[in-house]
């Protein structure tokens, strides 16, 4: 039953993986994206988007269809969909100067919107009963486990049992960690998202580094929309399911103390608080509620316990949130 | 050996705006294996000239040529490019990063290799003398160590030609002398090195040359050893301009504002004002005269009541009651329920005079929405008071309901002055009123406050520009690193006297007492 828990606070905390790994780097470069949420959101459509063409053209029949572009197609949907939601977060807070924390909101509320304006319209096309669409036939292969995981107990179970996405992500975040803290790409990252005005005058290019970092950061956090859809859900689409998965991807940025590295532990962590009401025996309903905001709670404890300690290594990038312009008198 | 030009500019202008002109038609040759000094006054246009050589700023008419042949500068990786380095006053550097992250910032080249560059900056840290632990995060260095890190980090980048914008405006003597031994090493060492100051002793001391600029132009560079302060200051300050400001005698003079050694130490634990003592009279215009920064925001906002002090006393002597109040450590607020009527036009119009975003009705209630009862706004004596000054000081906007920011600065100038003027004053205290002006606005201020000064009203002027100082003033006090280093007559004081007042360095002060 523990490994039971294990897995599956794993399972959950995944796509705050993607999330807050999507969002560190993002982060890094000075941009505050809370259109997060949104952005899942619309990575988690787009893929389902992707998957439901894919399944139709192939007759919805899993003989004709090939397991390679099954996983492609959605994947390549996804992350489209999701950097072009970056790439307009970009043009607004660069480009045209908006302020950041507006625009992100927006994203938000226009990337759930979306969402479920094109979860409806396929269930339309289905004329399917229940309200959500269900793409089993791509879940399969997103959700195929190594071969042997099945013989080695436990241990397979606890390590090998797990779909692609979600060793995927830890692959993803430690790269993420390897190229913020080792590389020069990484360097020039990071200082732009610190001061920018001395990457300026260091000859960094502080726009080119902020639209490429926040594409690709979009592109990370909508893949953990897809994985929810397919290893979580088992391929079911339906609107408002995502819930406030993207949220607490943000949550986890500051818990993680902008470090990806950090992140993966802390996204299982996360997930097994958001799913211990779950395993403790005769809880109502309204408790059940109180469990659900464990996550937020660790993360204001955090805040409070890094605010007090004062270490500025612990700080979130110093000009995060500011939009920078080169000084012209 | 026939001395190499490093860096030519040849008639060089920047404009900002329609009407600033920053620099204007300059030329100026540095060679190699020399120490050349720019000197000049606040606003003198010589930090503008060196952004556009380090490819911050970029030149709207004129050349610049670097060993000969003609460069073209448009980003600060194009200076890099041409081997130049500059050191900003304001250091850039990233907090949260090592020494030799902050050094290697930015470079493209080979392979990233932080251990490989530690070596290098070892290296160069040993061959001319530098103090530097590379490991160290910048957050814990001192103000002196992060000028070194600056220093290491153009010459990583072998840079040949180095600017450095007032470097020792906020170094110890003695972090001063070991800065100049180590500047002596890289001239002897064939670099071009280029100093931005006001600082005479400096210039005497340190550079081979001098090019001196006033108000934007160049007005002619002479060898160091054939020169003295005397003859620098004048180049600097420049002959008398007539301005013809109307100066008329106080009348009714009286103690209004005592301060009485006051001493102010900001957050880091520098002081900033050092044992500050004068006193504000009625009916007169004090001017207080000082390179930017030596303490003039700190001092007007210690008599505003936004500064803590650490010792000493601000007195007000209220004239109608015969009473002595103090406002030490006071809060604005406090200040007023005093029935102190204190008036204040910052510096900062748009931050801390004005909101921006507000109309000029909106502006005026900032300064009298506590006397209203209700609690609902009541928008029509300010609304008077707004159309008034709109009317009486030709203000240029579409109409009282325009968001401030939109009116040019100009006329945000005058919606402050008017606002303050208009609470009737006793004390008026104004910082760089005309900054920024053009001249028939400029004026208009200086008939303001006149008009303020015949009404008995101790008028405070912070100004920059000495023509305006020697003219509008009875009496000026310069201040130089936070201490009163004179007060002259504004009728008998020349330019030259309050020139050298202002550039008396700390040490001076001290042995001047």
């Amino acid at each position: 039953m523990i490994i039971q828990f294990i897995c599956r606070a794993i399972l959950l905390g995944v796509p705050l993986l993607y999330g807050s790994t999507g969002e560190i780097v993002t982060e890094k470069s000075g941009h505050l994206n809370l259109g997060i949420p949104g952005i899942m959101y619309v990575g988690a459509i787009s893929g389902v988007v992707g998957s439901f063409l894919y399944e139709n053209s192939c007759g919805n029949d899993i003989a004709n269809m090939n397991p390679l572009l099954a996983v492609l197609i959605p994947l390549l949907c996804t992350i489209v969909g999701s950097a072009v939601m970056g790439l307009i977060y970009c043009f607004l807070t660069v480009t045209l100067q908006a302020n950041q924390n507006v625009t992100g909101l927006a994203l938000t509320t226009l990337g759930i919107g979306l969402g479920n304006f094109l979860g409806a319209s396929l269930i339309n096309i289905t004329k399917s009963e229940l309200p959500s669409i269900a793409l089993t036939k791509t879940s399969s292969f997103f959700a195929a486990k190594l071969p042997f995981a099945d013989d080695l107990g436990f241990i397979g179970e606890l390590l090998f049992s797990h779909d692609f996405l979600t060793y995927f992500a830890v692959i993803i975040a430690l790269c993420a960690s390897f190229v913020l803290n080792k590389t020069r790409v990484g360097l020039n990252l990071r200082s732009v998202g610190e001061n920018p005005a001395t990457a300026d005058a260091a000859g960094i290019n502080v726009i080119k580094y902020r639209y490429v970092a926040t594409c690709i950061g979009s592109a990370i956090a909508g893949l953990g929309g897809l994985q929810y859809v397919m290893a979580y859900a088992s391929g079911v689409w339906s609107n408002n399911a995502f819930g406030d998965r993207g949220w607490m991807a943000i949550a986890l940025v500051i818990f993680a103390l902008w470090k990806p590295s950090v992140a993966i532990l802390g996204s299982f962590l996360f997930g097994a608080l958001c799913n211990a009401n779950n395993y403790i025996q005769g809880l109502g309903t309204e408790t059940q509620e109180l469990f659900k905001m464990l996550p937020y709670i660790v993360t204001i404890i955090v805040l409070i316990i890094t605010s007090m300690r004062k270490k500025r290594e612990h700080q979130p990038p110093e000009s995060l949130g500011l939009s920078y312009f080169r000084e012209e008198r | 050996m026939e001395k190499q030009p490093a860096i030519e500019l040849k008639n060089i202008t920047k404009r900002f705006g329609k009407t600033v002109i920053a620099n204007k038609n300059v030329n100026l040759t540095a060679y190699r294996g020399e120490i050349l000094s720019i000197l000049g006054e606040n606003g003198s246009g010589k930090t503008t000239l060196m952004n556009m050589i380090s490819g911050i700023y970029f030149p709207d008419e004129g050349q610049i040529f670097i060993n000969g042949e003609e460069a073209v500068i448009s980003s600060p990786k194009d200076a890099f490019d041409y081997k130049i380095g500059m050191i900003h006053q304001h250091f850039k550097l990233v907090d949260v990063f090592s020494a030799a992250e902050n050094i290697v910032l930015g470079i493209d080249e080979g392979k990233y290799n932080l251990k490989n560059s530690i070596g290098e900056i070892k290296k160069i840290s040993e061959q001319y003398g530098f103090d530097l632990d590379v490991e160290k995060k910048i957050y814990t260095m001192s103000v002196s160590e992060k000028q070194t890190v600056e220093i290491v980090k153009v010459l990583y980048r072998g840079a040949d030609i180095l600017i450095l914008d007032e470097p020792t405006a906020v170094l110890t003597p003695q972090e001063t002398e070991k800065l100049f031994s180590i500047l002596r090493s890289m001239r002897d060492d064939g670099k071009c090195i280029i100093i931005i100051t006001h600082k005479l002793h400096e210039v005497l001391s340190l550079s081979d040359r001098v090019s001196v600029l006033r108000k934007g132009e160049y007005v002619g560079t002479v060898n160091t050893a054939e020169t003295n302060e005397a003859e620098l200051t004048e180049m600097m300050v420049g002959k008398k301009v007539n301005l013809n400001i109307k100066r008329e005698e106080p009348k009714n003079v009286e103690d209004r504002l005592i301060v009485d050694n006051i001493t102010c130490v900001d957050r880091l634990g520098a002081t900033i004002l050092d044992k500050v003592s004068f006193t504000a009279k009625s009916g007169e215009i004090l001017g207080i005269a000082g390179i930017a920064g030596s303490g003039q925001r700190e001092l007007l906002e210690s008599i505003a009541g936004l500064q803590h002090l650490s010792s000493g006393e601000i007195l007000y002597l209220d004239a109608k009651t015969g009473k002595t109040e103090n406002l030490r450590d006071k809060t604005p607020m406090q200040i007023r329920n005093m029935g102190v009527r204190l008036s204040f036009v910052p510096e900062d119009r748009l931050g801390m005079g004005l909101v921006g975003n507000m109309d000029i009705i909106d502006n005026m209630m900032l300064r009298s929405y506590s006397r209203g009862h209700s609690m609902f706004l009541k928008r029509r004596k300010p609304k008077d008071l707004a159309m008034k000054i709109i009317h009486d000081l030709d203000v240029v906007t579409p109409n009282a309901f325009t968001p401030v920011r939109r009116l040019s600065g100009g006329n945000v100038q005058k919606v402050l002055v008017g606002r303050e003027i208009a609470a009737s004053p006793t004390v008026l205290m104004v910082a760089y009123p005309v900054r920024g002006l053009d001249i028939n606005s400029s004026y208009m201020i200086y008939n303001l406050l006149n008009e303020q000064k015949e009404k008995g009203v101790a008028i405070i002027f912070v100004g920059e520009d000495l023509d305006v100082l020697v003219e509008l003033c009875d009496r000026i006090m310069v201040i130089g690193s936070g201490r009163v280093t004179g007060i002259v007559d504004g009728r008998t004081a020349t330019k030259e006297e309050i020139g050298l007042l202002m550039t008396k360095s700390k040490q001076e002060g001290e042995d001047n007492g």
